[in-house]
């Protein structure tokens, strides 16, 4: 349309002027069409990173949801599973009586030999087994004996009966019948014996090992033993005690900060010096924050080394500069007029900020807070500082027990030695915490949406 | 406390200013004007723009107070009283002297809800079915009620420009102030919106006492039984209406309505 304008104009412009401003205006559509070539290109260029990105994230990610198990015919053999009665509560008996009684009997089921149930179902499947014993012990993941341990314990019922379960196969044979070792690599390089990818692959055709959806990445805490069963429960559970208490505590002291410096506190040097600072510890690394925490809430209050509960802290300190900034910006926003209309009927200047300017200002408020929020949940660096990389075989049942978070799982599993099983977890725990942003920003777009007032 | 003071005509003065100064941090935006504003009287601010007739307006219900680098010296007094004593609460004076500013500023919330807020502060209205009659005769005094009364619970600002101004001047009065300030009330509205509010202004000045700044001479010569011209901070004239449009005592005045600056 603007090219037209140009060559309208030049057939009647006489006046030397005219033709001025003609020869410019070529010059500067050059210029208007340059700019938004390169704006189209960096763009673009973003655009093309970011479709990478999550082609690798997915590609490597999304098999790892999907694990390699074997359906076995347990037999939960008396002889095998010798265990006294399982006690019960007896009138007159104190809890903590009752429940050392119950200990002594949970330790006496662990003590009973669940592999040789995996290997007598496993015999039954694999007839040459007999004579390769100790490949046959490497087929079903170490960890699967306390699955069939809890099921004893749930339900002690269940002994002498026969039950069709479905127990993971190790991680090599995972990878193999993945088809991410290379088979043609020789016997001595290859993780699994000649004896195991033959039983393997005919179990597979037969449809006793099979690929199912993996719970495990999702029920199950981290483990080391038993590296087909480990999961991200316990990394998901840190990660939302530590979300729950930067939520608690940085959006509400965040919030009312923010207020009280906008609407209320008086213009002067100390307020400057506060605000200067406030945006400096914006900018400041994470890692000294975790620096900061490792020395305050270890060092002087002694709470606990790797707990979700001083994770929270540090991450709210994290937090707050940026939900005070966010929560500041949007009262800026809100047009003078609206404060002055409140104060001009007689309301008090609480009374026009809680009345009218707040109520406003909440959708900007709840997004800049979970995308503090969601910054948070990303962080790893300050948690490696006090004490969250550790490796903790549980899930947390409190914010005060040890724990890691689902950034520095990621940052574990990265490590591992068993690479080819691990790269694809790694990207399916990426995947999981992405999933989880998307959800909170998601929450933030939907909540601008709900709480906007249209003028 | 001295009450019911009159001027030499007779008339009840409402507010009294003496010798009142304006200073934005080191600027003095006010130079010593004293002024009396008499009961039920309609009185215009007239002036070029920055010669401090808003500022001056803002001082009467203290609306400068929300500045802070502003600061305050002489006395005004409504009704004798001193408004800038620290005795007094300034949510008080706001309620007796209320405001309606240069661009309509409903709050974003329903038609209703926008008149019933002032009542409901300061608890005028106890019940559902008094606050339901405030509202209901605001609107009317405000001559709104007949365009609106079927959409209360719609949002304020989803009225025509001149139709929310009529909405504040509603909210203003709901709170039953005894003056009402208007900083250039018909500035952003069109002439036929302006004209309405005109004549409303007129029908108001039976129960209030109104105090209108404005920038079209024509308005002041229409709605304003007196009239005062700031020019530079000071306050040049002020007189009964067709004295100062029709012989001004200052040269000042007569070059400024005669259109030779402002």
């Amino acid at each position: 349309m603007k090219t037209v304008q140009t060559s309208a104009s030049s057939t009647y412009s006489a006046s030397p002027v005219q033709q001025q401003v003609v020869r410019s205006l070529k010059k500067r559509h050059r210029q208007e069409k340059l700019f938004r070539f390169a704006g189209m290109t960096a763009v673009g260029i973003s655009l093309l990173l970011v479709a990478l990105l999550f082609i690798n994230i997915f590609s490597k990610g999304l098999p790892a949801f999907w694990q390699h198990g074997i359906e076995l015919e347990i037999h939960f053999d008396p002889a095998v599973v010798k265990i006294s009665e399982q006690p019960v509560l007896q009138a007159g008996e104190s809890p903590q009586a009752f429940e050392q009684r119950h200990l002594a009997w949970r330790s006496e089921v662990g003590m009973v030999n669940f592999n040789r149930l995996i290997q007598d179902a496993l015999l039954k499947v694999i007839p040459d087994g007999a004579q390769h014993r100790r490949d046959l012990a490497r087929i079903v993941t170490s960890g699967e004996r306390f699955a069939l341990r809890d099921r004893v314990i749930a339900n002690p019922a269940i002994i002498g009966q026969t039950q069709k379960l479905f127990l993971l196969t190790d991680a090599n044979i995972d990878v193999w019948l993945k088809g991410n070792i290379d088979r043609s690599l020789p016997d001595e390089k290859q993780q699994l014996s000649p004896k195991m990818r033959e039983w393997v692959e005919s179990l597979k055709a037969e449809g006793v090992i099979q690929n199912r959806f993996s719970w495990a990445l999702f029920m199950n805490p981290d483990s080391r033993s038993s590296l087909a069963s480990a999961g991200l429960a316990g990394a998901f559970m840190g990660s939302l005690y530590m979300m729950l208490i930067v939520i608690l505590l940085s959006v509400p002291m965040g919030v009312a900060a923010a207020i009280y410096l906008e609407e209320f506190a008086p213009k002067n040097k100390f307020t400057d010096l506060v605000e200067v600072n406030i945006n400096n510890l914006a900018a400041v690394p994470s890692i000294v924050f975790g620096l900061l925490g490792a020395s305050i809430f270890i060092g002087w209050f002694n709470l606990p080394m790797s707990a979700p509960f001083v994770g929270g802290l540090v991450l709210s300190l994290m937090t707050l500069p940026t939900v005070i900034i966010a929560t500041r910006s949007t009262l800026k926003a809100i047009p003078p007029s609206i404060r002055q209309a409140a104060l001009g009927l007689g309301a008090s200047k609480t009374q026009a900020v809680f009345h009218h300017v707040l109520p406003l200002a909440i959708p900007g408020i709840l997004t800049g807070a979970i995308i503090g929020v969601a910054q948070a949940l990303g962080e790893s660096a300050p948690l490696l500082l006090i004490g969250m990389k550790s490796f903790v075989a549980s899930v947390p049942s409190s914010a005060m027990e040890q724990s890691t978070a689902l950034p520095v799982q990621i940052y574990l599993w990265q490590g591992n030695e068993l690479r080819n099983f691990f790269e694809a977890r790694t990207s399916a725990a990426i995947i999981v915490l992405l999933g989880l942003m998307l959800t909170l920003n998601g929450l933030a777009i939907w909540l601008r949406r709900r709480f906007e007032v249209r003028w | 406390m001295t009450t019911a003071k009159v001027n030499e005509a007779g008339q009840k003065i409402k507010m009294t200013a003496r010798d009142v100064k304006v200073f934005y941090g080191s600027n003095q935006a006010i130079h010593g004007v004293d002024m009396d504003i008499v009961e039920n009287e309609v009185i215009a601010f007239i002036g070029p723009s920055g010669c401090g007739k808003s500022t001056f307006l803002r001082c009467l219900n203290r609306m400068n107070d929300t500045i802070d680098s502003c600061r305050v010296t002489g006395e005004i007094a409504l009704d004798g009283q001193d408004i800038y004593a620290p005795s007094l609460d300034v949510v008080q004076l706001r309620a007796q002297v209320g405001m309606v500013f240069q661009k309509p500023n409903p709050f974003p919330k329903s038609i209703y809800e926008n008149i019933a807020y002032g009542p409901k502060l300061h608890g005028l209205a106890s019940k559902k079915s008094d606050l339901d009659d405030v509202v209901e005769s605001s609107l009317r005094r405000a001559g709104l009620w007949d365009e609106v009364k079927d959409r209360l619970n719609q949002p304020g600002t989803g009225l025509s420009g001149g139709q929310q101004q009529r909405l504040c001047i509603a909210r203003t009065i709901a709170v039953s102030p005894e003056v009402i300030l208007m900083d250039e009330p018909c500035s952003a509205l069109d002439p036929i919106a302006t004209s309405i509010i005109e004549e409303l202004i007129t029908e108001l000045k039976q129960n209030f006492t109104i105090v209108i700044v404005t920038h079209n001479m024509q308005q002041a010569a229409r709605v304003s039984d007196r009239t005062a011209f700031f020019h530079l901070g000071n306050l040049i004239e002020i007189g009964g209406t067709n004295d100062v449009f029709t012989n001004p005592t200052q040269k000042r005045t007569e070059d400024y309505i005669t259109g030779r600056y402002g």
